[in-house]
């Protein structure tokens, strides 16, 4: 089973979700003199593993990012990150710390958020055993590189998601992000970043696209590592645009680190004839967002979680009232490591069917 | 010449064909197992229609439906491969023109569609698991001897159904062997059955629905007496079972076929055809893809499951 290569040089590795391991590599290696690992995609190997080592009834999340760091420490990673959240994500870090040692792996390991509580101290002291040159003044200035790489790609990864469906020239959306990703990589400065975003902002918004005024518009919403990683999802959002609707997706890196604080208290004031108190994880904002997409011309709402997400599993009910009450089509989906993809595709072009069905 | 038009739905575990007219009419229809090999269950339905078509017609489409519509799809060249859902519910409005709920419980899965001013407004499948299916109560009438034909008939003559648990399929059959054990009546046990199949099908897929009438019920089980029977104890309501409610899939996307404009006349002779596919984990980058290849008459025409130009070289 284990086959850790031994690695004479410290190489740090995180687990990955969508497009973010770009900043996430990008803040590592600018502020540390040490190697960083290129996180490898996720693929059927990646779950597998994970399934392997996972306990049988953690949500999925848990399985495909315990999978990516075994791959990681197999290709000569020895230092590990992780974070937490407001959910059982907040146990990922010492339950998958304590799995890998079991399983004889040899690694540091960073947790960013031990015990739900993020304490810099401890962080710093961590940081510090890696790299004894670590500079908190440097690590400041990247990182607000980093929040600002991430807000920009988040923008326009918004407007893809709308825009997408209607694209003339296949891949062309994708192309040019790719482009764009790689060219924000190797920013120096928060004045270069600003223009390389705004340059392909432009450049994005040029593309062309055959956008119907009256177009189906879609609102996904769910749980977060499912929505933001397409390999958990069998890349529904690609699914969704091939019928030719624009998506609208609130859940994105940024949301969560800066803007739901506010907002999640937001939500529940907003849609308080449904809920009093916050739920946990993203489940108030969820209900929230059901609330909004009913009131602003939606034609469909698709909710999405991994099997055993549990504040999702609390907000599905009172989703399912607000959709009803306002007769908006809803879909759920709940994936797991094995879940076969013609029995999304039928679901998704019924779903279709139906909202098409319903407009004329 | 009189024009016809061929509707497929190839299920887990049956396959329907109908042929049709311009006017909906069901000229002719079978009902085959797929026994897990659809293209060799395919085969042997177009040979048999083939041979019940009038001969003074010509065939002016084909649709298929079911879990197996994208490969038999291929198969027959058809020029309308389309969800299950969305066929059920095209075939049912052509019969009963006001229905506003529509149960189907088939092999593998369980579908309510809610229908208003005939458009689908609603609808709701099973995930994950198949408790509360056709496959089911295939699976416990062989673990208790009975033929599945007579399974319904059998369930009308208990007057008192046991209990069994109603959510999972795992504990139902633990309940119902220990419910057999301990020495319970055979149509006890059955009827218990069939009234489990109905609450955890009203439990799980018509959660939160509101089932008004009409209700038509089909698919396989719909033709299971002691199922209907449990239906319309619970729902409390009269229950719509058409002769070919079995059917309705098939004949609904044989109408769609017929709607289609791109007719072309075709000659079904896919019986004639070398029909293979080839699964593989292509290996070309790290993505490790799932691929099956299909081939006809040895020539690759298709690939799936890849998710780059490099799986299908």
């Amino acid at each position: 089973m284990k086959t850790q290569k031994q690695n004479p040089n410290i190489t740090i590795a995180f687990p990955r979700m969508g497009n973010y391991d770009i900043p996430a590599k990008y803040l590592l290696t600018n502020i540390f003199d040490v190697n960083i690992e290129d996180i490898p995609i996720i693929t059927n190997k990646t779950i597998e593993l994970g399934t392997r080592y996972s306990p049988e009834f953690v949500c999925t999340p848990f399985k495909y990012t315990i999978g990516t760091l075994i791959e990681s420490l197999e290709n000569g990673a020895n230092v590990l990150i992780q974070a937490g959240g407001g959910c059982r994500y907040g146990y990922y870090s010492e339950l998958q710390e304590q799995i890998l040692k079991d399983m004889g792996y040899k690694f540091q390991f960073i947790n960013l958020m031990s015990k739900g509580q993020k304490s810099l101290k401890k962080i710093y002291q961590e940081l510090k055993k890696v790299d004894s040159n670590f500079n908190p003044i440097k690590a400041l200035y990247y990182l607000i590189i980093t929040i600002k790489m991430v807000k920009y790609m988040d923008k326009v990864d918004d407007y893809i998601r709308e825009n997408i469906g209607f694209e003339v020239v296949p891949n062309s959306f994708i192309n040019l992000q790719k482009e764009m990703l790689n060219s924000f990589y190797r920013s120096k400065t928060n004045i270069d970043l600003y223009f390389k975003y705004k340059f392909y902002f432009k450049k994005i918004k040029k593309i062309k696209i055959n956008k119907p005024s009256n177009h189906l518009k879609i609102g996904l919403i769910g749980e977060l590592y499912t929505l933001m990683e397409p390999f958990s999802n069998y890349e529904l959002e690609r699914e969704l645009a091939s019928y030719g609707m624009s998506i609208k997706r609130y859940t994105n890196v940024y949301y969560l680190l800066f803007q739901k604080g506010r907002m999640a208290n937001k939500y529940v004031k907003y849609a308080k004839e449904y809920i009093t108190y916050k739920m946990g994880a993203d489940a108030a904002d969820n209900i929230g967002r059901t609330k909004y997409l009913c009131k602003h011309n939606y034609d469909g709402i698709i909710h999405i979680k991994s099997t055993f997400c549990t504040p999702e599993i609390g907000a599905m009910p009172i989703i399912s009232k607000i959709c009803q009450e306002h007769k908006m089509p809803l879909l759920f989906f709940s994936f797991d490591a094995n879940t076969s993809e013609v029995g999304i595709k039928t679901r998704v072009e019924a779903f279709y069917d139906m909202i098409e069905g319903r407009r004329q | 010449m009189n024009e016809y038009y061929l509707g497929v739905d190839i299920g887990s575990i049956s396959t329907k064909g109908v042929i049709i007219d311009n006017n909906n009419q069901v000229i002719t229809s079978l009902y085959i197992w797929t026994e897990g090999n659809p293209i060799v269950a395919v085969k042997k339905l177009i040979r048999e229609l083939k041979a019940k078509m009038p001969k003074d017609g010509k065939l002016l489409g084909i649709g298929t439906t079911g879990s197996a519509r994208k490969l038999i799809g291929l198969m027959l060249g058809a020029n309308v491969v389309k969800n299950e859902i969305t066929a059920h519910a095209v075939g049912t409005l052509s019969k009963h023109k006001d229905v506003h709920t529509i149960l189907e419980i088939g092999g593998q899965d369980s579908k309510i569609i809610i229908i208003d001013n005939g458009v689908v407004v609603d609808y709701s499948m099973n995930t994950l698991c198949a408790a509360g299916t056709g496959s089911f109560l295939t699976s416990q009438a062989k673990r208790l001897g009975i033929p599945i034909e007579d399974f319904g008939e059998l369930a009308l003559k208990s007057k008192n159904p046991v209990k069994i648990a109603a959510r999972c399929t795992v504990f139902a059959e633990s309940d119902l062997i220990h419910k057999a054990q301990i020495g319970y009546l055979k149509e006890d046990i059955i009827a218990g059955l069939c009234k489990s199949i109905v609450l955890n099908y009203l439990n799980n897929v018509g959660k939160g629905k509101k089932i008004r009438e009409p209700i038509v019920f089909q698919g396989g089980v719909s033709k299971n007496k002691g199922v209907l029977k449990y239906f319309k104890e619970v729902l409390d309501a009269p229950i719509i079972v058409d002769d070919d409610s079995h059917l309705m899939g098939a004949i609904g996307i044989a109408i769609m076929a017929k709607k289609n404009k791109n007719h072309q006349i075709f000659e079904l002779d896919a019986t004639d055809v070398l029909f293979e596919t080839k699964g593989s984990e292509c290996s070309k980058c790290s993505n490790n893809c799932e691929v099956l290849k299909i081939y006809k008459d040895h020539e690759l025409v298709d690939t799936w499951g890849n998710r780059c130009p490099k799986g299908s070289e």
